[in-house]
C-alpha cells in the first residue's frame, strides 16, 4: 500500500470520526447530560457573601436566580 | 497569611502561590519586552554587554512572558477548576507543592542559564538539557495531580474545561520530551538527535503545537469555566465545545510546517500545513464564537464590569488572530509576510490580546475569591488596566502590520534591471517610527500590570484584615 491510500484512509476515517462525534454531541438523547454538567461550574456555590456592597449591589443573588433560568444552550 | 482562608475542601494554598506568581512573573516578562522593543529603537540599551544584548534577553522574554507568566496562570487556573468542578480536593497536596516549588525552580534556571548564553538555540525551547529534565519531571507530576483529581471527582460528568487543560497539559509532556530528545555533551551544552530538515520539522511541529495546545487549548479551558463564572450563566453550547474541541485538537497537530514556507521542506509538506491551517479556523471561531454567545442576554453587565470585559475583549482577539493566522500561512500571503514585523504583531495579537487578557480576566475572578472575597480591592483599577490593556494591543497590532507590510514590500522591491531597490538597512530605518509606537504600546501593557499588582496587594491585605477576630474601623 502506498503511502497515498494510507493517507486517504486516515483521511476517511477522521471525516467519520468526525461525523461520529458531532451526530452523537447534537442527539436529543444527550441534552439533559450535558445540561447538567454545562451547569457544573455553578453547583459548588460557597462562596462568602461579598463584604463590598458598594462596588456589587446584586452580586450572589443574581448570579443565582440567573443561572437556574438560563438553560444555555438555544439551538436545538 | 495563608492560613486564615484554608478552604474547608479544597486546596487554595497552591492556586495562591500560582496566582501570585502570574502577576509577578506577568511584570518580570513584559518588563523585558519593554526593553527589548527600546533595544531596538535605541541599540545602545543593550549597555554593549553580552548578558544583556538582545540575542539573549529575547528568549528569557519569550520564556517569562509565555512559560512563566502563561504557565503559572495554567496550573493556578486548572488546578482551581478542576477542585471546583470535580468537588474533590487536588489529588495531593505534597506533589502539587512539588508542582509548584519545581516549576519555580525551572524558571529561576531560566532566568539564569539564558543572559549567560546556554541555549539550545531551539525557539520557544531554548532551555538546555538538565532543565528540561527537571521540567519533564515536573510536568509529568503536574500531569498526575490534575488526572488523579478528575478520577477522584465527586460528579458524574466531566466538565469540558478539564477537557481542554487535560489535552494542554497531556500534549505539552509529549511536545516536550519529543522536541528536547537530544544527546548531552557537556553539562551546558547538548546536540538535538534530529538532523536537518527533519529538525526543522519537529522543532516547528513543536512550535505551533506549544501555540496549539499551551496558548489555545489551555486558555480555552480557562475560558470556558471563567467567562460562564462571570457571566453568570452557563455555556451557550455545550454541545459545540464537545465539536471544537475534538476538531481543534485533530487539526492543530498538522499546521507546523506553515512556519517553514519556502525552505528545504518539502514542498508537499508545506501545502498540507497550509491547507490545514485555513481549516482551522472552523474550530477556532467555535471555541470564539460559544464564549461570545455566553453572553447572549448578559451584555449589558460589560457596561459595569471590567473584569468580564477583560474576558470578552480576550474572545475578540482570539477571533481576530486565528483569522489572521490561518490567512498568514496561505503561500502567496506568507511570502510578504514571514521574516517580517507583522509576524511579531501576529503574535502578540494573540499573546497580549488574548492569552494575557483572558488571563488577567480570570486571576481578577480568581484572586479575591481566593482570599476569601469576591470582588478586588477596587474596580474602577480594573478599568484603568482594562483601558491600557486594550489600547496597547492595539498600538502594539497596528504599529507592527505597517512595519511588516512596508519591510514586505522593500524586501521585494525590484530595479528593471533585477537589483534590489532597496539595502536591508533602509528597511531597518523605515520601521524606526513603528518600533517607538510600538514602545509605548508596551508601556501601557506594564503599567497595567504594575496598577493589577496594587490592587492584587489591597486586595489580600484586605482580606487579612476582615479574616482578623477583631472589629476593624472602616
Amino acid at each position: 500500500m502506498d503511502s497515498g491510500t494510507v493517507s486517504g484512509i486516515v483521511t476517511g476515517i477522521l471525516i467519520v470520526t468526525f461525523i461520529g462525534i458531532t451526530v452523537w454531541a447534537y442527539s436529543k438523547r444527550r441534552k439533559p447530560d450535558f445540561d447538567e454538567a454545562a451547569n457544573l461550574p455553578f453547583s459548588d456555590d460557597d462562596e462568602t457573601p461579598n463584604h463590598d456592597t458598594s462596588t456589587s449591589p446584586n452580586g450572589v443573588d443574581s448570579r443565582k436566580s440567573d443561572s437556574c433560568k438560563s438553560k444555555g444552550d438555544r439551538n436545538t | 497569611m495563608s492560613t486564615a482562608f484554608e478552604h474547608p475542601t479544597y486546596n487554595y494554598k497552591v492556586v495562591r502561590q500560582f496566582a501570585i506568581m502570574t502577576v509577578v512573573w506577568g511584570i518580570v516578562g513584559m518588563t523585558l519586552g519593554v526593553t527589548l522593543a527600546a533595544q531596538l529603537v535605541w541599540p545602545q540599551l543593550n549597555l554593549d554587554l553580552p548578558w544583556t544584548s538582545f540575542g539573549r534577553l529575547r528568549p528569557l522574554h519569550t520564556n517569562a512572558v509565555i512559560f512563566a507568566f502563561g504557565g503559572s496562570a495554567l496550573i493556578a487556573t486548572s488546578y482551581y477548576v478542576v477542585q471546583r468542578t470535580c468537588q474533590v480536593r487536588l489529588f495531593s497536596d505534597r506533589l502539587a507543592a512539588f508542582t509548584f516549588w519545581g516549576y519555580q525552580a525551572v524558571i529561576l534556571l531560566a532566568v539564569i542559564t539564558l543572559p549567560l548564553g546556554y541555549t539550545t538555540t531551539k525557539e520557544y525551547a531554548e532551555l538546555e538539557w538538565p532543565i528540561n529534565i527537571l521540567l519533564a519531571v515536573v510536568w509529568i507530576a503536574y500531569a498526575i495531580v490534575f488526572l488523579m483529581t478528575i478520577k477522584r471527582r465527586k460528579v458524574s460528568h466531566i466538565y469540558v474545561a478539564n477537557w481542554f487543560y487535560a489535552a494542554f497539559i497531556l500534549t505539552i509532556a509529549v511536545l516536550h520530551i519529543v522536541n528536547n530528545a537530544a544527546i548531552p555533551v557537556t553539562a551546558w551544552y547538548s546536540t538535538s538527535i534530529y538532523a536537518g530538515a527533519i529538525d526543522a520539522m519537529v522543532q516547528w511541529w513543536y512550535g505551533h503545537n506549544a501555540v496549539g495546545f499551551f496558548l489555545t487549548a489551555g486558555f480555552l479551558g480557562m475560558m470556558y469555566y471563567f467567562v460562564p463564572k462571570q457571566a453568570e450563566r452557563p455555556v451557550y453550547s455545550y454541545r459545540l465545545s464537545i465539536v471544537h474541541f475534538w476538531a481543534l485538537i485533530m487539526v492543530y497537530m498538522w499546521a507546523g510546517p506553515h512556519h517553514l514556507h519556502y525552505t528545504a521542506l518539502p514542498n508537499w509538506t508545506q501545502s498540507l500545513g497550509m491547507v490545514l491551517s485555513i481549516i482551522l479556523l472552523a474550530p477556532s471561531w467555535g471555541g470564539m464564537i460559544n464564549g461570545m454567545m455566553t453572553l447572549s442576554g448578559a451584555w449589558h453587565k460589560l457596561r459595569t464590569d471590567p473584569t468580564l470585559r477583560f474576558l470578552v475583549v480576550a474572545l475578540s482577539f482570539y477571533g481576530m488572530s486565528t483569522f489572521e493566522g490561518p490567512m498568514m500561512a496561505v503561500k502567496t500571503v506568507n511570502a510578504l509576510s514571514h521574516y517580517t514585523d507583522w509576524t511579531i504583531g501576529h503574535v502578540h495579537a494573540g499573546a497580549l490580546g488574548w492569552v494575557a487578557m483572558i488571563t488577567i480576566g480570570s486571576m481578577y475572578h480568581l484572586i479575591p475569591r481566593l482570599f476569601g472575597r469576591t470582588e478586588m480591592y477596587s474596580v474602577n483599577l480594573i478599568a484603568v488596566h482594562f483601558w491600557l490593556a486594550t489600547i496597547g494591543t492595539v498600538l502594539y497590532i497596528a504599529s507592527m502590520w505597517v512595519n511588516g507590510i512596508l519591510q514586505g514590500l522593500m524586501w521585494r522591491a525590484i530595479n528593471p534591471d533585477g537589483t534590489l531597490m532597496y539595502t536591508f538597512v533602509e528597511a531597518v530605518e523605515a520601521s524606526g517610527p513603528g518600533y517607538i509606537v510600538r514602545l509605548i504600546g508596551g508601556l501601557c501593557w506594564v503599567t497595567g500590570m504594575l496598577i493589577m499588582a496594587y490592587n492584587v496587594t489591597r486586595t489580600i491585605k484586605r482580606g487579612e484584615e476582615a479574616h482578623q477576630p477583631l472589629p476593624q474601623t472602616a
